[in-house]
This record gives structure tokens, C-alpha cells and sequence, in this order.
């Protein structure tokens, strides 16, 4: 167990390390959500009229946790996309023949991903108070493990995603249709309250609205702006948890699965 | 009493979809062996390698690693081999030795222990002096060798090598196998090898010859070329298959048309040369004359030839 436990730490260390000497993985997940945030704050702000009951805020301030999310979702492919030049430039095999359980390797990649999206998203949420986002200690208290949740299920999602590729065009392809709507479709760029049914519905089975809406709910108190349009704080963060257990377990499920033929 | 047997394979088979890459191999490797898997690129040998490394699951036949099943217990013979890959399992923009310490972690070891047996494997593979370097910044030659002292870290009890030669220098390659037979007989480390090298498959105590997924023979190398007896007449020319009938005449026995050679193995080969010379010399292009390699061993036992030969 501790000896699972030990490969788990060097295998998430190896993706801390990783990832910050490849500055260019560090610019694209945290410079790009943070400029969607200026243009879209900037160049909506007129436009963006919220439906009955006013957010009583600016687009900016709403989009704000949203970026926060997207960097968390960006995070988690690019630390992904890494498993798959693991597989392609052969460490990974090496990792398959050690005498590791396979959850603990899932684990190392996924905590180490995980721990790279909440440090960022937390660089950038420390700024909130800059655009009127006000924080607390007890804000923190909720919000930063509630962060570290909803990166975990990302994480694992992508990873999951991931496993069995050799090419990262292809995950790209799926980052697109697939993961970059899961995140638009979250209530993290528009409200859910005035889009059409089918949209509505959409945004309803999407396992990050929930994730969004108890992001929203740990930054405000009780009764704050926009709150009560958004799915209950409780049932949102159990979703939350759900959500990443799945995800993990799906993980584990994948990366047990003997190798048949030439894959591996 | 038999040596115990450290590597058993029994009627082993492999199927990738419809192509049949082992078919049905049996063969025992013993405690302190240096075992070597010859053939040709694509005869099976780096299927055998990930079957006994637990990374392929085989589809007939069964494989044992000290007793241990490798499908049915893949985490105990995980945890008594060690693995040099053929394009080295290493992290690339981490250093030599972070991946050595990674690896280390991995199979469990911490501490001083861990950074006495890095240091100590840095100093084998000399490695030393690019401890701090990341690996991508090393040649071929030096990656092959950090990808070496990974595989040997934990001290395994069977290293399971494929191709290790590839990119190295000869100077290297010496070096590789003066370690090796260091650690067989230290240690009494059971070693096996895949290679397309007949110059290395020389070196192994027994060999296995691979060829279209069969196994075509199995023994000590000497052995092997002693079956042959002889020497081996190779004659070169033009239209080789138009002089066969004539060849086989002079020479007595059956030859083997290859590649616009002749081929023939005959006690006293020298006796026939100048007979050859006499009858076909203004048809032919050269004769050799040699005693049997383990390509001749390959040959008579495919009837054709070796592919990796033309890399040589």
C-alpha cells in the first residue's frame, strides 16, 4: 500500500516537473482562458442583457468563475495529452511492466494534472477580487476544494479519453466537439434561464453544470446575485463528487484492461 | 536434479488479428543463463518480448517467469523482471537522473538506498558526468545506456533485453556485454535477449532461432553449427539455379539456390574448390569457403534467408 502510495507521489511529481519545464503548456492553459475572459467581458458587455431577475452583475464578473473552470478543463487536457506522448515515445510501457497496481498509476497522472489545474485556476481566482469578486478565508475553504473535485473529474474524463490513443490530432478532434462544449454548455459563458428547451435540456444533463453552479454557489453568500437560477448548492456538489468518482473509476476500468493484440 | 527453470514456454502462440506472429514455441531458459532470441525482423521475437514482459497477452500456450504465470500473475513476474525497451522508456525532458529516481520510486525503493543505487548504476552505465542532463539532449548511444541502468535499478532476477545493441557503438556494445556477464556471474542474473545480430547471438550461452513465429532450432551456439559439420560452400554466379544440377555433381549433395548463390555444406570443402574452379570457373563469380555460422544454421534450417542480413 505504501509502496502503491510512493509510485502514485513520483509519478504525480514527474508531471508537476514536467509540465512547468514546457513553458509553452503553461502559456496556452492559463493566457488563453484569461484573454477569452478580457474579450468576451469587454466585447459583451453591452450585449449581454440577462434574463428576467437580473444576475445584478457585470458579463464580466459573471464569465469570471468560468474562466476559472476553462482553466481548469484546459489544464486537464494538456497534462492528458502528455499520456499520450508517454505512450508514443515508450515511458509509458515502461510504467505498464513495473510491479504497480494500475489505479496508482492512474492516480500519479491524474493528481499530478489535477494539482497543476488547481494551482492555476487559483492564480487566476486570486484576482477576482480585482473585478469585484469578493474573497474570504471561508470563501476559500469552500471554493478550493470544490476546485480540486471538479478538476479531478476533468482530469480523469480526459484521461479516460486519452488512454488508448497514439495521436494527439485525435484528441484534439474530440477536445473540440467534446470537451470545449461541455464546457460552453455549463452555464460557465451564458446563463442556462432564457435559452431554448433543447438547450436547456442539454445544459441540464451536463455533468460541469453542476460543477459551475456549485463553484457559483461557494463564491457567493446564500442568497447571492443570480444564485437561484442555478441548480442547489448540495445536490450540485454531490453531482460534483459523483462525477469525478466515475470518471476515476472509468480510468482505472480502461487502464486494467489487458492489452489485446497490438495495442499497449 | 534439473537447474530450476527461470523462463518456461510452452506451446506459445500469438495472433494480431489474422496474423499469426508466434506459433506454438516451447523452450526453457535456465538460472544464470544468458538466453538469446534470434531472427529476423518480424519472426516474432519482439512478441515473445512483450508476452514475457506481461505487456501482450497471449493467444494460445502458456509463459512462466519463475514459476509465475505472466497472465495470471503478471505482478509477481513484474516484480522479478527487469526490462530494457527497444526505444528507451524514459521521460525525455526530465534528466538522466530524475528518471532513474522515478523509476526507482516506482519499484518501491526511497531514501539513501535509492540514492546509493543510482549513483552506483550511474557510475556502471558511466552516465556520471550527464547525471544533470535532460535525456533528450543525449545521443542514441547514451539514452540506450540511461534506459539500461533503468531496467537494472531494482535489481531484477531475469532482464529481459530487446534489441539492446541498437544505436550502440562497438565499444558500447562491449561494454554491454562485459556488464552483462558481470551480472550473471555476480549476481547470477538470468538474462534474456532479443537480437538480429548474428555477432551477438554468438556471445549467448543457448539461443533460440526465431523464424516466421516458429521456432526453428534451440541450443548452445556451438552446437547449433556443429549440426552443420563442414565447411560451406558458397558459389556465386550470374544464372546460380542453371548450374545446380552441374554444382551438385561435382560437389555431391543437394544445394541450396539463394539470392544468385549456390549453397552446399561437405566435409573437406577445400578439396572441392579447385574442382568447382576446373568445371564452372568461367560461369561463376567467386567461391567461398567457410565453416558454418549461425547464418548457415539459419539458412538449413528455413531454406531461406535471413532478412536482417543486408543491414549488416
Amino acid at each position: 500500500m505504501i509502496r502503491a502510495l510512493l509510485a502514485t507521489r513520483a509519478l504525480a511529481r514527474r508531471e508537476i516537473v514536467r509540465f512547468l519545464r514546457e513553458r509553452n503548456r503553461v502559456f496556452g492553459a492559463l493566457v488563453q482562458p484569461v484573454l477569452f475572459w478580457g474579450f468576451f467581458g469587454a466585447g459583451l458587455k453591452a450585449s449581454f442583457r440577462p434574463p428576467a431577475g437580473s444576475l445584478g452583475m457585470s458579463y464580466a464578473e459573471y464569465f469570471f468563475p468560468g474562466t476559472v473552470v476553462l482553466i481548469l478543463l484546459f489544464t486537464a487536457i494538456f497534462s492528458t495529452i502528455s499520456l499520450i506522448e508517454d505512450r508514443r515515445e515508450g515511458f509509458l510501457q515502461g510504467l505498464l511492466v513495473a510491479p504497480i497496481p494500475r489505479s496508482s498509476l492512474v492516480l500519479g497522472k491524474i493528481l499530478g494534472g489535477t494539482l497543476l489545474a488547481l494551482a492555476q485556476g487559483l492564480l487566476v481566482l486570486l484576482c477576482g477580487p480585482l473585478i469585484g469578486v469578493a474573497l474570504s478565508p471561508s470563501i476559500l475553504l469552500r471554493a478550493v476544494p470544490l476546485m480540486f473535485v471538479i478538476a479531478f473529474g476533468l482530469t480523469a474524463l480526459s484521461f479516460s479519453i486519452a488512454w488508448r490513443m497514439d495521436s494527439t490530432q485525435g484528441f484534439h478532434a474530440i477536445m473540440t466537439v467534446f470537451l470545449m462544449p461541455l464546457w460552453l454548455l455549463s452555464g460557465a459563458f451564458f446563463p442556462a434561464t432564457g435559452a431554448p428547451l433543447w438547450l436547456r435540456t442539454l445544459i441540464a444533463c451536463n455533468p460541469l453544470t453542476y460543477g459551475m453552479a456549485a463553484f457559483r454557489h461557494a463564491l457567493y453568500p446564500p442568497a447571492g446575485p443570480g444564485l437561484s437560477a442555478l441548480p442547489p448548492a448540495g445536490p450540485s456538489v454531490a453531482v460534483t463528487l459523483l462525477f469525478a468518482a466515475a470518471t476515476f473509476a472509468l480510468a482505472i476500468l480502461l487502464a486494467r484492461r489487458p492489452a489485446k493484440g497490438g495495442a499497449a | 536434479m534439473s537447474t530450476p527453470q527461470v523462463v518456461e514456454v510452452e506451446g506459445l502462440s500469438h495472433a494480431y488479428g489474422s496474423r499469426q506472429a508466434l506459433r506454438g514455441i516451447d523452450f526453457g531458459v535456465a538460472r544464470g543463463e544468458i538466453f538469446g532470441i534470434l531472427g529476423p525482423n518480424g519472426g516474432g521475437k519482439t512478441t515473445l518480448f512483450r508476452v514475457l514482459a506481461t505487456l501482450v497477452r497471449p493467444t494460445g500456450g502458456r509463459a512462466r517467469v519463475l514459476g509465475h504465470d505472466v497472465v495470471e500473475e503478471p505482478g509477481l513476474v513484474r516484480e522479478a523482471i527487469g526490462v530494457v525497451f527497444q526505444s528507451p522508456a524514459l521521460d525525455r525532458k526530465l534528466t538522466v537522473r530524475e528518471n532513474l529516481v522515478t523509476q526507482g520510486q516506482v519499484y518501491g525503493m526511497r531514501g539513501a538506498a535509492l540514492r546509493d543505487a543510482v549513483d552506483e548504476m550511474l557510475r556502471r552505465v558511466r552516465l556520471a558526468d550527464r547525471a544533470g542532463d535532460r535525456v533528450e539532449s543525449l545521443s542514441g548511444g547514451l539514452m540506450r545506456r540511461a534506459e539500461i541502468a533503468k531496467g537494472l535499478l531494482h535489481r531484477p532476477q531475469v532482464l529481459l533485453l530487446d534489441e539492446p545493441s541498437t544505436g550502440l557503438d562497438p565499444g558500447a556494445r562491449q561494454d554491454l556485454w562485459e556488464h552483462l556477464r558481470g551480472l550473471q556471474s555476480r549476481e547470477g542474473v538470468t538474462v534474456l535477449i532479443t537480437t538480429h545480430l548474428m555477432e551477438e547471438a554468438e556471445r549467448c550461452d543457448r539461443l533460440a532461432i526465431l523464424s516466421e513465429g516458429s521456432l526453428v532450432a534451440c541450443g548452445r551456439p556451438r552446437d547449433l553449427k556443429d549440426e552443420i559439420g563442414g565447411d560451406v560452400i558458397v558459389v556465386a554466379a550470374p544464372d546460380a539455379a542453371a548450374l545446380k544440377g552441374e554444382f551438385e555433381r561435382i560437389a555431391g549433395g543437394t544445394a541450396m539456390v539463394l539470392d544468385g548463390t549456390l549453397r552446399l555444406e561437405r566435409p573437406r570443402g577445400h578439396e572441392l574448390v579447385p574442382k568447382i574452379m576446373a568445371a564452372l570457373g568461367d560461369r561463376i563469380d567467386s567461391v567461398t569457403l567457410g565453416k558454418p555460422t549461425l547464418l548457415d544454421v539459419f539458412v538449413r534450417r528455413t531454406g531461406h534467408r535471413f532478412w536482417g542480413e543486408g543491414a549488416e
